[in-house]
């Protein structure tokens, strides 16, 4: 499986590479909307997640979201939001966008894999 | 300061005197771990003093609260998922034809903590069962910590812990923010009773359940303790109900009582000796 990590911040970026290498994923990474198309396109082995950060300069995450949502070569992709953003209204409307996950950071790592395990993506039980 | 083995062994047992939890050797950490963080609040500077003040006094609310912080309370929304897969794919849809024409549904989640264990059973009813609204469905939530209780009542998490398990769709749904802190719609609280009560002693009454999670709490205890409750939850869910055990727990060698049901890589218990439908 393999997931795309879409955050600005490079040490935010070590640590979900950890845990989702972890989780069983190869793991690529973009620092903004804009840079994590490119590496779509770059690469035609699909990718199953996307992690995306939703404040991010060039391209912020609600716009990537909405990208690869009206683009049906990624169908089959799940998108995981990773964010400070916690406003419900927010939250709504990336869920409307097509996002299926969502963590509100800070978070731990178990938090993760219980996200997943509700996406049927983890490798365990 | 480290605790001294005098210390450590009135505290042990204590907790094994009130809560039945058994602490091993070597976990004076645990101890330090649990209990500093009442210090200050307490007025006291170190854990041995707390104890040492606590042991030349009679049972006290501080020795209460002692109790409750010595708990682990660790829990989330749809804690490990396949039990609550079970229940949405199998036992949900068996009660509902067996328990259809009296439309009651009882559940006991016993060792409750915070809450999430019976708000994720009545969500998981609410998203996939609307032919239950019709149905007298209630929950009994109990634990031994008063502070827990509470929590149960309130129904509000912090962010860290919704989070945890919960699908974001069912936070956006069912939960009210406020400021940094998430509230359960009150549809669901009003369906909870919440109620103090110690598995190691006597139970009070309560209706019979339909089913009964005991998850996560049988592991605390010595063998004596986990078949004496084992047998008392026997005696008190249907003859036809179901029973849901912790990850790393069984009745194995405890009970003989029960019927183990597979259910992919876990499995839930039946009374054993009644024709179920299957
Ligand atoms: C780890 S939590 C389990 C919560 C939930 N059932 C789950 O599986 O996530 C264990 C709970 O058992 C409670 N507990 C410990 N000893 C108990 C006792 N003797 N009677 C009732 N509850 C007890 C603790 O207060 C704590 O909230």
């Amino acid at each position: 499986m393999r997931a795309l990590v879409v955050d600005d911040s490079t040490a935010m970026r070590s640590v979900l590479r950890l845990i989702f290498k972890k989780a069983g994923f190869e793991v690529l990474e973009a620092a903004n909307g804009y840079e994590a198309l490119n590496k779509l396109t770059e690469d035609s082995t699909p990718v199953d997640l996307a992690v995306v950060d939703w404040n991010m300069p060039v391209m912020n995450g609600y716009e990537l979201v909405t990208k690869i949502r009206s683009d049906e070569r990624y169908n089959g992709m799940r998108i995981m939001m990773v964010t400070t953003e916690s406003e419900i209204s927010h939250i709504q409307s990336v869920l409307a966008k097509g996002a299926n996950e969502y963590v509100m950071k800070p978070f731990t790592p178990d938090t993760i894999q219980e996200k997943l395990q509700i996406l049927g993506l983890s490798a365990g039980a | 300061m480290g605790l001294g083995s005098v210390d450590f062994d009135y505290l042990r047992n204590l907790v094994r005197t009130h809560t039945a939890i058994v602490i091993d050797d070597g976990k004076e950490y645990l101890a330090e771990a649990r209990l500093s963080p009442l210090l200050r609040k307490e007025g006291f500077s170190s854990v041995p003093e707390l104890l040492q003040s606590m042991r030349v006094k009679s049972f006290s609310p501080l020795h209460r609260r002692v109790l409750d912080a010595m708990t682990n309370n660790e829990t989330w929304f749809f804690r490990d998922l396949v039990p609550f897969e079970a229940l949405r794919r199998k036992v949900i849809p068996e009660v509902i034809q067996t328990r259809g024409l009296s439309r009651r549904l009882n559940i006991w989640s016993a060792a409750s903590s915070s809450g999430q264990e019976a708000y994720s059973t009545l969500i998981l009813l609410h998203d996939n069962f609307p032919e239950l609204n019709h149905w007298q469905v209630s929950i009994l939530a109990t634990d031994y910590s008063q502070a827990m209780v509470d929590r149960v009542k309130v129904g509000r998490y912090s962010q860290l812990e919704v989070n945890r398990g919960l699908p974001i769709t069912a936070l956006a749904k069912h939960f009210v923010q406020h400021g940094l802190e998430w509230e359960i719609a009150p549809r669901f609280r009003n369906m909870v009773d919440c109620r103090l009560m110690n598995l190691a002693e006597t139970w009070p009454e309560f209706p019979e359940p339909d089913i009964i999670f005991l998850r996560n709490v049988l592991i605390y205890f010595d063998v004596q303790t986990k078949a004496d409750i084992l047998a008392r939850v026997h005696r008190r869910l249907r003859p036809d109900g179901y029973l849901f055990l912790g990850g790393a727990e069984t009745t194995m060698g405890l009970s003989d009582a029960f019927e183990r049901v597979p259910f992919e890589k876990t499995a839930y218990y039946r009374p054993k000796g009644v024709n179920h439908v299957s």
